[in-house]
C-alpha cells in the first residue's frame, strides 16, 4: 500500500519525491495575474496551485472599530482542485483554512486598516481576500497564506469619485505594516516534515501551523490532525517553523 | 483581538475580577443533567456556562459515512442566541464551524472508537452563557459527558485558555480579557501524559511566551482534572 | 454515608503490568494497566473494569431479548438494544421446510414481537441470532424494561440468588437478557420493576441486597 510505503520512507528520514524532511517543493509566485481584481497572486508549491484575488469594496465599519477598514477572508475548495472536494458552500476545512489565513493577516496588523477609513462610523474600505484552490496536493494553508500576502503587497486601491468606485483607475498601494509568513509543520511518528504533499498528509498524525512576523514573534497558531503532541513536540515544531519562514520571506 | 482599551486590565497584580494571573475562575460541574442522553454534563467557569450531551455509540446514517473498522466522532459546538449581549442568530456560523472542528480533534484522541465499527458517537455542546473561553469550557463538559456515557477513553480531556494582558501572561480569560488581550490561546490536553490535543493562538507572542503560557496551562489544568474526577465519582455516592 | 465499592475513572492507573493481566475495560500504556471506563475495578489474576454505564456490545452465546423491527425474505431484523441491529435467519428460527418465495414468514415472527434468543455469530458488521436453544421463545404479554447491560450480573446475583429472590417475592416470571433488556410477567410486576431499577441505579453500593429485601418485603 502506497501510504504504508510513504510512512516507512518518512520513518527513515526519506520522502517519496526525494526531498529532505525540511525541504520545500519548487515554489512559484506570480502576482497580478487576475487583471479584474485589485490585487492577485498565484502560488504553486509543487503541484499545489492556489490563486488569491483581492477585491476592494466600500462598506460600513464594525461597530467596535468605527475608524478602521474591514478585512474579510474566504476560501473555496473548488471541485476542480481534487476528487475529494464537493460542490456547495464551504465545508469545515475551507472555513478553517480561511480563518487561519485571516488570523495571520489580522493579528499581525499586516494591513494598516486605520488608513482605510473614509468617514468614521460610516464608510470604510473593505478588503476581500478570496482564496481559490486550483489543485490540491497538500500544504493548502501554506500556499494560500503566501498567495494572500503576495497579493496584498501588489494591491492598489481604486479611485473613489463621488462615492463611486472607478476600478480601472487604481491609485495608491494598499498600505501594509507587516508581512506575516505562515508555515505548517507536520508530524509523522516522531519525525517532522515541511510542505507535505496530499499523500503525505494522509499519513500525518498531527500538524502545527504557525504565522510568524519579521521579528520572529508569533501571531497565530493552529494545531491540526487527530493525534496528540507533547510540549517538546510543540517546541520543536515552532522552532522549525520560524527557521523555514525565513526562506519563504525571501520570495516576497 | 484588535480592540484597544485605555483601561488597565491588571492593577497591582490583580485582574479586573480580582484574580491573580494564574488563577482560574470559580468552577461548578455536574454530570447526568440530560436524562435522554447517554451521558451529559454542565460546566461553569465564572459566568461561562456550557452543557454537553453525548448520544452513542449509535447507528450511523447515511451508510456511506460508516467506517468498517471504527466508530466515528461527530461534534457540534453551538451558542444559544441568548448567550451573549447582542443576540446571535440561531444556526451555524463560520466561527462555530471552526470551533466544532477543533473540538472534535481535541476529543477524538481520547476515545477508543475501534471497538464500535460502523457507529457514531455524537457530542453536542451548547454554550448557554458566554463570558470568555467558551470552547474550552465546552470541551471540559464534553469530556465529562463522554465518561458519563460509558464511552471508553484513554484519559479525561482538560481544557483551559491562556493569554497575555498588559504584558502579563494569564490563564482562563474572561470575556473582557478575551476582547482586549494581546494574545488568546485555548489549549486542551490529556492530563496523565500531558499530551496536547487542541492548540490555537491569535495575538502576538514570542515563542518563549507561547511556551510559558502552555506550561502555566498544563499546571493549572491539574485543578480542573481534580474537579472532573470528583464530580464523576460523586455521581455514584450519596 | 453509604459504602460504595471503589470507583475508578477513565485514564486511572490500576496496577503495574507485573501485577496482573489486562482484562475487559483496561488498556496498557507505559507499563501500566489503565481503566478505560468510569466503573468498578476487579483485581485478581485479570485486572478488569466493569463500566457503570455504556451501550451493550454483543458477544457470541449471549442470551438476549430483542424486538423484531423488520422482515426480510430469509429472516428478520431485530433491535437488541445495541448500536447494531441483529439478524435472525429463517434457518435458525423455523424447523420445518419453508419455501420463502411462497410463504409470508410473518406468521412465525412479526414486527413488534419480543424474542428471547441467543447470539449465534458475529461477523464483520452482522450479528446473527438463533432460536434453536431450548430457552429460546417468543415472549408474549408481560412488560420489558431496559437496564445498563453491565449491571446484568448484579441483577442475576451469585448463582441467580438476586433474581430468584425478586421472582419469588413478587410472584413473577422474569427473563434477563445479557443486553440489558428484562422481561417481566406475573403478579407484582410493578414491585419487580422497582427492584430491578434500584439495582440498575445502585449496583455499586454494598448492602444493596439488604435494601432490595426491604423493598420486596414492604
Amino acid at each position: 500500500m502506497r501510504s504504508e510505503y510513504i510512512l516507512k520512507l518518512i520513518e527513515n528520514d526519506e520522502r517519496i519525491d526525494g526531498r529532505k524532511m525540511d525541504e520545500f517543493r519548487k515554489i512559484n509566485v506570480e502576482t497580478g495575474c487576475i487583471k479584474r481584481a485589485e490585487g492577485s497572486a498565484r502560488v504553486k508549491f509543487g503541484k499545489t496551485d492556489v490563486i488569491v484575488g483581492i477585491k476592494m469594496e466600500i462598506g460600513e465599519p464594525f461597530s467596535d472599530m468605527p475608524n478602521m477598514g474591514v478585512l474579510k477572508t474566504g476560501a473555496e475548495f473548488t471541485p476542480i482542485a481534487s476528487p475529494d472536494f464537493e460542490s456547495g458552500p464551504p465545508g469545515e476545512d475551507a472555513i478553517e483554512l480561511a480563518r487561519v489565513v485571516d488570523r495571520g493577516i489580522r493579528e499581525s496588523e499586516c494591513i494598516d486598516l486605520e488608513k482605510l477609513c473614509l468617514k468614521e462610523e460610516e464608510k470604510v474600505w473593505e478588503v476581500y481576500v478570496d482564496i481559490h484552490i486550483i489543485n490540491h496536493d497538500g500544504n493548502l494553508i501554506g500556499a494560500s497564506a503566501l498567495a494572500a500576502i503576495s497579493a496584498l503587497k501588489t494591491t492598489k486601491i481604486p479611485k473613489l469619485e463621488d462615492d463611486k468606485i472607478i476600478r480601472d483607475k487604481l491609485e495608491k498601494k494598499l498600505p501594509l505594516l507587516h508581512e506575516p509568513i505562515t508555515v505548517t509543520v507536520g508530524k509523522v511518528s516522531d519525525k517532522f516534515i515541511i510542505d507535505s504533499t496530499k499523500e503525505e498528509e494522509e499519513v500525518l498524525n498531527s500538524k502545527l501551523t504557525v504565522a510568524i512576523m519579521e521579528d520572529e514573534k508569533i501571531c497565530a497558531m493552529q494545531k491540526g490532525g487527530t493525534d496528540r503532541i507533547s510540549f517538546d513536540d510543540i517546541e520543536k515544531m515552532i522552532n522549525l517553523a520560524i527557521k523555514k519562514s525565513k526562506e519563504l520571506r525571501k520570495l516576497l | 483581538m484588535g480592540m484597544k482599551t485605555e483601561e488597565k486590565l491588571i492593577i497591582k497584580g490583580k485582574r479586573i475580577d480580582g484574580r491573580k494571573p494564574d488563577e482560574i475562575r470559580e468552577i461548578e460541574m455536574k454530570v447526568g443533567v440530560i436524562p435522554n442522553a447517554n451521558g451529559s454534563a454542565q460546566v461553569r467557569f465564572g459566568n461561562t456556562i456550557a452543557i454537553a450531551g453525548v448520544y452513542g455509540p449509535r447507528p450511523l446514517y447515511p451508510k456511506h459515512l460508516q467506517k468498517s473498522d471504527t466508530g466515528i466522532l461527530q461534534c457540534r459546538y453551538n451558542m444559544a442566541p441568548f448567550s451573549v449581549d447582542e443576540r446571535i442568530s440561531p444556526g451555524p456560523s463560520r466561527r462555530s464551524t471552526e470551533i466544532t472542528k477543533v473540538t472534535r480533534l481535541a476529543l477524538e484522541p481520547a476515545l477508543f472508537l475501534e471497538e464500535y465499527p460502523e457507529t457514531v458517537v455524537d457530542v453536542y455542546i451548547e454554550i448557554l452563557q458566554a463570558d470568555g473561553s467558551t470552547r474550552v469550557t465546552g470541551i471540559n463538559a464534553a469530556s465529562l459527558a463522554l465518561a458519563d456515557a460509558g464511552v471508553p477513553m484513554r484519559d479525561l480531556v482538560v481544557a483551559l485558555s491562556g493569554g497575555k494582558i498588559d504584558d502579563t501572561m494569564i490563564i482562563d480569560l474572561c470575556g473582557k480579557e478575551d476582547n482586549y488581550s494581546e494574545a488568546d490561546m485555548p489549549v486542551a490536553f490529556l492530563p496523565r501524559r500531558k499530551e496536547i490535543t487542541l492548540l490555537q493562538m491569535d495575538g502576538m507572542l514570542t515563542s518563549e511566551e507561547v511556551k510559558h503560557i502552555i506550561k502555566m496551562i498544563l499546571k493549572a489544568g491539574e485543578k480542573i482534572y481534580e474537579k472532573q474526577k470528583e464530580v464523576l465519582r460523586k455521581k455514584y455516592k450519596e | 454515608m453509604i459504602e460504595t465499592r471503589e470507583i475508578v475513572l477513565p485514564g486511572e492507573i490500576l496496577a503495574d503490568v507485573k501485577e496482573g493481566r489486562p482484562g475487559h475495560g483496561t488498556f496498557i500504556e507505559d507499563g501500566k494497566i489503565i481503566s478505560k471506563f468510569l466503573g468498578i475495578p476487579k483485581m485478581g489474576e485479570y485486572i478488569s473494569v466493569i463500566p457503570l454505564s455504556g451501550v451493550y456490545i454483543p458477544k457470541r452465546q449471549d442470551k438476549v431479548i430483542g424486538f423484531i423491527t423488520g422482515i426480510e425474505k430469509v429472516g428478520w431484523i431485530a433491535d437488541i438494544n445495541s448500536p447494531w441491529d441483529a439478524f435472525l435467519p429463517l434457518s435458525e428460527a423455523v424447523d420445518e421446510f419453508i419455501d420463502f418465495k411462497k410463504t409470508d414468514i410473518s406468521r412465525y415472527y412479526d414486527v413488534g414481537d419480543t424474542v428471547y434468543a441467543t447470539i449465534l455469530d458475529i461477523k464483520r458488521g452482522s450479528i446473527q441470532l438463533s432460536m434453536r436453544e431450548p430457552m429460546a421463545r417468543k415472549l408474549k404479554g408481560g412488560v420489558t424494561i431496559k437496564i445498563t447491560s453491565s449491571k446484568v450480573p448484579r441483577l442475576i446475583g451469585k448463582e441467580g440468588s438476586m433474581i430468584n429472590t425478586i421472582k419469588e417475592k413478587t410472584r413473577t416470571i422474569i427473563r434477563v437478557g445479557q443486553n440489558g433488556v428484562v422481561w417481566i410477567s406475573g403478579e407484582k410486576v410493578d414491585k419487580a420493576i422497582k427492584a430491578i431499577k434500584m439495582i440498575d441505579e445502585k449496583s455499586h453500593i454494598l448492602g444493596l441486597t439488604d435494601e432490595i429485601s426491604k423493598l420486596l418485603s414492604d
